[in-house]
C-alpha cells in the first residue's frame, strides 16, 4: 500500500507556514511544538550542567563565581522540571492520546494552543532574566535561590531586586499552561474515546496520561497558591513567611513540597506510559497484568500526595511526623515495584528485539530500579539526616530523572519519530547514542553517590581539597562530556533522518495500538472513518482475525 | 492513506461518553479547590498566631445578609437552567438576572466591609498575620466571584439579545457549575473566617 500523502498543489510562502504553526489548534502540531521547545531547553540545561561540572571538577576552582554558580543550579533545576520535562511529556501526550483513542483532536483544541503558548512564554520570561539587569556578561539577575526557592531567602530582605520575581512569575504563567493542558487530557480521555474503547480497553498510555492529568490539577495549584503568597510577601508587605510577624518559613517548605513531590510523579507517570507501550511491542507479547498496571498507577497517584515531607526530614518535625512520612514513602514504592515486575513479566518468555527503543527501555528498567532503591534508602529518616542535602540526594534524583525519565523519552523518540515524520531514525546512530550515553550517565551519576556519602553538600560552588571528593567529582565531570556527545549524536540523527531516513510506512514496528493504523505522519484529521475497537490491541485483531484478543479479555 | 475500518459489533450497548464541557469544568473546579485548600490551610494554621494588631473578634462583623444573597443565587441559577431546559427563555433571563444581581450585592457588600476595615479600622494586608491571611483568602474568593459575574454578564447580554435558546441549556449548566463552586467555597471560607477563626 502506498503511504505517501498526495502533495498539495498549493505552494505555501514562508509567512503562511509561520502563521499556520502560530495559529494552529491541531494537537499534532502543538505536540511537536512542545517537543521542539523542550529539546531546545534540554540543550540549554545541558550547557548549564556542563558549566557546573567544569567548576566542580577541581577543588577550590575559580572557573565560576559563587553568584553565577547559584544562578546556574537554580536555572538548571527550574528549566529541567518546568521547561524540559513537563513540555516534552505534554507534547508526546498531546500528539499520541487522540491518535491512540481514535479521536480527531483533543477535547479543547483552543485551550490546547493557549496552554502551549503560556508554557512557552513562561520559559522565555525566565530566560529573559539572564539578559535583564546587569546584562549577559554578569549573568544578569537570573534567579539564584535554588529551584525550590525557600523562604526567607526569597523575601525582599534577602533577595533584593527581581531575580525571585522572574522565578515566581514565569512559573505562574507556565503553571496556568500546565493546568490547561491537564484539563484537556482528562476531558479528552474521558469524553472522546472511539466506540468500543471502554476504559479497560484503553492503551496504558491513555490511562497514565489520565492519572497524570488528574495529578497535575491538584499538584500545580498548591505551587500557584504558594507563589501568590510569596508575591504578597514581596510586594504587599504580607507576612505569610515573615517570622518577625509570627509567620512560618517551614510553611513555604510544606506548600512547595506538597507541589514538589507529586510533581515528580507527574513527570515519571507518562514515562511509565512510554515503557508500557514499547516493552510489549519489542517483546512480541501483550502487557502482563494490565489491570494491575492501571490499579498501581492510580494508587501511585493517590499515595504520592501524602509523602511530601520526606523532603523535610532535617527540618525538625516531631517524631510522629517523620515516622508518618517514612511509612507513606515506603508504601508508594509498592505499586511502583508491581509495575517493574509486570514489565519484566512481559519480557519473560517473549521474543525480544533489541532495537534502539527497547535498548533505552531496558536501560530505563534497570536505572529506574536503582534510583528507586536509593530513594528508599533516603526514605528512612535517620539515613536522610546524614545524607539530606548532600550529593547522595543529587545522585538519587538524577538517577531517576536522567536514568529513568530521559531514557524513556529517548525510547519514545526512537519509537514514535517514524510516526511523526514518516522516516526511521538511523539504528546505527541510535545504538551509538545509547551506549555513549549509558557510559556517560553511569560515569557521572554512579560515582556521584560517593562524595555524597563522604559528606559533600549540594549547591556548593566549590569545595576544599583533601576531603577525598576530588577524584569522584572529576569522574562525574568526565561523564558529562560523554552525555553531551551522545546528545549531539541524537540531535544529528534526528536532523539527518528527517531528510534521508528510510521511509517508515504506517507501522514499522508491527505494533498494536490505533496510531499505527494511520499514515506516517497522520493526516490532519487522523482517521478517515471513526475506528471501532473490541479489545486492547485493535491492530492485533485486524492482523490476526483468526486469533483476536477479544476472545481472551 | 488512513484508518483501516473495523467491523462494527452489533451487540454492544450504545456508546455514551460524558460531556466534555462538564468534565472540563469539574477539572477546573478541582484545580481551583486545591488553590483554595492551600489558602485555607494557611489561614487555619495562622489563627491566633498574630503577634499584635487587631484580632478577628475585635473587628470582623459576620456578613449574614450578603452570604444569604450569594447562597440564594445558587438556587436562582438552578431555576434559570431548569427554565431554559424547558424552553422558557423569558423565565431563564429573569432568574439569570436575579442571580447576577445577588452576586453583585455580595461583591458590593464585601467591598463595603473592606472599606470599613481599611479606613475605619486601619486594617490592611500588612497589618499582621490575620490581615495577610484574611485579605488573601477572602480576596481570592472575591476575585472568583468577579470572574463568575463577568461570565454571567456575557450570558445575560446574549440572553437579552435573544441569542440564548433551549438547545444551549447544557452550556449554561456548565457555567452554573462554576457558580455553584464559588458558592460552596464561600460556605467553607465563611465558616473558617467568621465562625471558627473568631
Amino acid at each position: 500500500m502506498a503511504s505517501e500523502s498526495i502533495p498539495l498543489a498549493i505552494h505555501k510562502g514562508p509567512l503562511a507556514v509561520v502563521y499556520e504553526w502560530l495559529a494552529t489548534v491541531d494537537h499534532k502540531k502543538i505536540g511537536l511544538m512542545y517537543i521542539v521547545y523542550a529539546l531546545l531547553f534540554l540543550v540549554v540545561m545541558g550547557i548549564e550542567a556542563m558549566l557546573m561540572r567544569v567548576q566542580l571538577a577541581h577543588a577550590n576552582a575559580t572557573f565560576l563565581s559563587p553568584q553565577v554558580f547559584n544562578r546556574l543550579f537554580t536555572m538548571h533545576g527550574t528549566t529541567g522540571v518546568f521547561f524540559v520535562a513537563m513540555p516534552i511529556l505534554f507534547g508526546f501526550g498531546n500528539y499520541l492520546v487522540p491518535l491512540m483513542i481514535g479521536a480527531r483532536d483533543m477535547a479543547f483544541p483552543r485551550l490546547n494552543a493557549f496552554s502551549f503558548w503560556m508554557t512557552a512564554f513562561g520559559g522565555l520570561l525566565l530566560y529573559a532574566s539572564f539578559f535583564a539587569g546587569d546584562g549577559f556578561s554578569q549573568a544578569g539577575i537570573a534567579p539564584d535561590v535554588g529551584w525550590f526557592a525557600y523562604a526567607p531567602l526569597t523575601s525582599t530582605a534577602f533577595s533584593p531586586g527581581h531575580s525571585t520575581d522572574y522565578w515566581t512569575l514565569s512559573l505562574l504563567v507556565a503553571g496556568v499552561g500546565s493546568i490547561g493542558g491537564a484539563v484537556n487530557f482528562v476531558a479528552t480521555i474521558l469524553c472522546m474515546r472511539c466506540p468500543g474503547m471502554t476504559l479497560s480497553r484503553m492503551p496504558l498510555l491513555a490511562w497514565m496520561n489520565l492519572v497524570m492529568g488528574g495529578l497535575v490539577l491538584v499538584t500545580i495549584s498548591p505551587l500557584t497558591a504558594a507563589q501568590f503568597m510569596l508575591m504578597a510577601d514581596r510586594y504587599l508587605s504580607g507576612h505569610f513567611f515573615d517570622t518577625a510577624a509570627g509567620g512560618s518559613v517551614v510553611m513555604w517548605m510544606h506548600f512547595f513540597w506538597i507541589f514538589g513531590h507529586p510533581e515528580v510523579y507527574v513527570l515519571i507517570i507518562p514515562c511509565f506510559a512510554f515503557i508500557s507501550e514499547i516493552i510489549p511491542v519489542f517483546s512480541r507479547k501483550a502487557m502482563f497484568g494490565y489491570p494491575a498496571m492501571v490499579a498501581a498507577t492510580v494508587s501511585i497517584g493517590f499515595v504520592s500526595l501524602g509523602v511530601w515531607a520526606h523532603h523535610m526530614f532535617t527540618v525538625g518535625m516531631p517524631s510522629y511526623g517523620n515516622a508518618f512520612f517514612v511509612l507513606t514513602t515506603m508504601v508508594v514504592a509498592v505499586p511502583t515495584g508491581i509495575k517493574i515486575f509486570n514489565w519484566l513479566a512481559t519480557m519473560w518468555g517473549g521474543k525480544i528485539r533489541f532495537a534502539t527503543p527497547m535498548l533505552f527501555g531496558v536501560g530505563f528498567l534497570f536505572q529506574f530500579l536503582i534510583g528507586g532503591l536509593t530513594g528508599i534508602m533516603l526514605a528512612t529518616a535517620p539515613f536522610d539526616w546524614q545524607l539530606g542535602n548532600s550529593y547522595f540526594v543529587v545522585a538519587h534524583f538524577h538517577y531517576i530523572i536522567v536514568g529513568g525519565i530521559l531514557f524513556s523519552i529517548f525510547a519514545a523518540f526512537y519509537y514514535w519519530y517514524p510516526k511523526m515524520t514518516g522516516r526511521m531514525l538511523n539504528e546505527t546512530l541510535g545504538k551509538w547514542h545509547f551506549w555513549i550515553f549509558v557510559i556517560g550517565f553511569h560515569l557521572t551519576f554512579d560515582f556521584m553517590h560517593i562524595p555524597g556519602l563522604l559528606g559533600m553538600p549540594r549547591r556548593v560552588y566549590t569545595y576544599e581539597a583533601g576531603r577525598g571528593w576530588e577524584t569522584w567529582n572529576m569522574i562525574s565531570s568526565i561523564g558529562a562530556v560523554f552525555q553531551a556527545v551522545a546528545i549531539l549524536l541524537f540531535v544529528y540523527n534526528m536532523i539527518v533522518s528527517y531528510f534521508k531516513g528510510a521511509p517508515a510506512g504506517n507501522d514499522p514496528w508491527d505494533a498494536w495500538t490505533l496510531e499505527w493504523s494511520t499514515s506516517s505522519p497522520p493526516p490532519v484529521y487522523n482517521f478517515a472513518a471513526v475506528p471501532v475497537v473490541q479489545s486492547r490491541r485493535p491492530l492485533w485483531d485486524i492482523k490476526h482475525p483468526e486469533d483476536p484478543d477479544w476472545k481472551y479479555e | 492513506m488512513s484508518a483501516i475500518p473495523v467491523a462494527v459489533p452489533a451487540n454492544e450497548t450504545p456508546w455514551k461518553l460524558p460531556s466534555r464541557g462538564r468534565v472540563g469544568m469539574f477539572c477546573l473546579i478541582v484545580a481551583e479547590s486545591a488553590i483554595f485548600a492551600i489558602f485555607i490551610a494557611a489561614y487555619i494554621f495562622y489563627i491566633g498566631k498574630s503577634l499584635d494588631g487587631p484580632t478577628p473578634r475585635q473587628i470582623l462583623r459576620i456578613p449574614i445578609f450578603t452570604t444569604i444573597c450569594l447562597l440564594s443565587s445558587s438556587l436562582t441559577i438552578h431555576w434559570a437552567i431548569a427554565a431554559l431546559r424547558k424552553g422558557k427563555t423569558g423565565s431563564f433571563a429573569a432568574f439569570w438576572f436575579i442571580t447576577l444581581a445577588l452576586g453583585a450585592i455580595f461583591l458590593a457588600g464585601t467591598g463595603r466591609e473592606w472599606r470599613h476595615l481599611i479606613y475605619q479600622e486601619d486594617f490592611t494586608i500588612q497589618t499582621n498575620l490575620f490581615g495577610t491571611t484574611y485579605y488573601s483568602l477572602v480576596g481570592l474568593h472575591a476575585s472568583h466571584v468577579i470572574i463568575g459575574l463577568i461570565a454571567l454578564t456575557i450570558v445575560m447580554i446574549l440572553a437579552l439579545l435573544g441569542k440564548v435558546k433551549q438547545e444551549h441549556w447544557e452550556r449554561c449548566d456548565v457555567l452554573s457549575l462554576y457558580w455553584h463552586f464559588v458558592d460552596a467555597v464561600w460556605v467553607v471560607v465563611f465558616t473558617v473566617v467568621y465562625i471558627v477563626g473568631r
